[in-house]
């Protein structure tokens, strides 16, 4: 579980964040979502530590990571996996190398067994005819798999997944996100999810944050998110004619 | 603003070595990279270095024996001259000033790269000192290779003297080798290799500095690589002024 607590950030006299307070629970997809330029990617980078907040706590399993030594933050890292927008795959390696480098630079398992690992993360998003092949050389969906299979290989407690679907048709973001949550339930992992994708806020939204001009404007799950009377939620959800569609036949069948 | 500007980047070059002289998380990865590096930076220069080294030997000898020797010079002067040009500054400095464009552009625009589509991020995530994994075993295994593509570069010059004195018929190829015989101190070579450890630190460090802190896209990143390029230029241009000096 990932909690923040009064979290602000701000960038010389622009402040980002202001007062986020909320709670991610393990064995749930919460999603993190907003319009573009909202804050929600720096509200990730703080979660992870990318950037330290300007005050606030965020807190693993009540583990204050603001407040952790360099060598602490190093051990909770070990901790957590993360799926970057553009995957981030190390171009000079191939997809095994990639998967297994996790593993080789923490794991103290022989070759044999870190192999054996990697192979079933690979096998856990049906790559594994693709290990010999180089990032450069795959799909940027193949990419996003084999990204998932590194950010699982050391069985991490805290997934962040940055727009997982970003740049990839309908049906593959549908295969990614439920990839993200198949994996979220079977490792019962903190999975954190930026989007602004509404298949995958409508799909696998188990709690749902919206994030507004920096501040946590609504909170809830995807049943609620299409009931919601948020005037600024609203406006961004169903700024998409096929999602207006879809509430008014819901509330029409309500009627 | 120019020195504020400057003692900012300073502290913040002072700021990455901290970072990057770290003990290694991991020995078996820190050998994987460390080889890796000497082949990619070291083994894959040296056909430029024999290449360039052969031709400037070359010119040299012709330079000296057309154009500066007169009669009252001895016939073993050419031979003298190339060498200790050679050995003196052209291995050690001017060698490396061509390097700091081949291998600082390389690292820096790698480097580059790698922090603009998140890699870096990515092995930070993962709780990797990314600075030490990435930069240690390049100016590690640069400062490894660097005296042996001296030593390459040194052979290569002096032998295309001897191909030009073969071929050009412009110095027999006893007097070459009376001059290159003449008044041998061990020391210039020493010296040029000293030299050359200074200067494969500065091509490192500087171009890994400005690879890893691009910010923004893929003009950034061409703009970290010249500029990695001209500071370890200027710097090696200022050290070898300095080092000259002190060693000599």
């Amino acid at each position: 579980m990932i909690e923040l607590k009064r979290l602000y950030k701000s960038f010389e006299d622009k402040d980002v964040l202001q007062d986020i307070n909320t709670m991610f629970e393990n064995g749930k997809t919460n999603l993190i979502i907003g319009q573009s330029g909202s804050g929600k990617t720096v509200l990730m980078k703080c979660i992870v530590g990318l950037f330290d907040p300007t005050s606030g706590k965020v807190l693993y399993d009540g583990r204050d990571f603001v407040r952790m030594t360099k060598r602490e933050r190093t051990q909770l890292r070990r901790e957590m996996g993360m799926i970057f927008q553009g995957a981030a795959l190390f171009d000079s390696m191939s997809v095994l190398e990639n998967v297994m480098f996790p593993l080789d630079m923490f794991s103290d398992q022989s070759y044999k067994e870190r192999r054996r690992r990697a192979e079933y993360c690979l096998d856990r998003v049906n790559l594994l005819d693709a290990v010999d092949k180089f990032p450069g050389e795959i799909s940027g969906g193949m990419q996003k798999r084999v990204a998932i299979a590194r950010a699982i290989s050391l069985n991490p407690r805290y997934l962040f997944c940055d727009e997982p679907n970003s740049g990839l048709d309908p049906k593959t973001s549908l295969v990614i996100d439920e990839l993200i949550h198949s994996i979220t339930q079977e490792f019962q992992t903190t999975t954190i999810i930026n989007t602004h994708d509404m298949n995958s806020v409508m799909g696998i939204g188990e709690h749902i944050l919206y994030i507004y001009k920096g501040h946590a404007e609504w909170e809830g799950t995807k049943d609620e998110v299409v009931n919601s009377d948020n005037k600024r939620l609203n406006d961004f959800i169903f700024a998409s004619d096929l999602f207006r569609k879809v509430k008014e036949v819901e509330i029409a069948e309500l009627h | 603003m120019f020195i504020k500007r400057f003692l900012t980047s300073f502290g913040r070059y002072v700021e990455l070595m901290g970072r990057t002289f770290q003990r290694p998380e991991s020995w078996r990865m820190f050998g994987r990279q460390y080889v890796k590096e000497m082949a990619q930076l070291g083994t894959d220069s040296i056909g430029i270095v024999l290449l360039i080294s052969f031709f400037i030997g070359a010119v040299i000898c012709i330079q000296i024996k057309l154009n500066i020797q007169s009669a009252w010079m001895p016939l073993w002067v050419s031979g003298y001259v190339t060498r200790e040009i050679m050995l003196l500054e052209f291995s050690s400095s001017i060698m490396c000033l061509i390097l700091s464009g081949k291998v600082g552009s390389n690292i820096a625009s790698e480097l580059g790269t790698m922090r603009t589509t998140q890699q870096i991020d990515a092995l930070e995530i993962m709780g990797v000192n990314s600075a030490s994994f990435l930069i240690l075993p390049k100016i590690l295994g640069l400062v490894t290779m660097i005296p042996l593509l001296v030593i390459f570069s040194t052979v290569s010059g002096v032998i295309g003297a001897y191909t030009t004195a073969w071929i050009g018929h412009i110095i027999t190829a006893s007097d070459l080798t009376a001059g290159m015989q003449h008044d041998f101190v061990p020391w210039f070579f020493w010296m040029g290799a000293i030299k050359s450890l200074f200067f494969a630190f500065i091509i490192a460090s500087v171009s890994s500095f400005f690879g890893y802190t691009v910010e923004g896209g893929s003009i950034d990143v061409g703009k970290a690589s010249t500029n990695a390029v001209v500071s370890s230029s200027m710097l090696i241009l200022f050290s070898d002024l300095f080092l000259t000096n002190l060693l000599s």
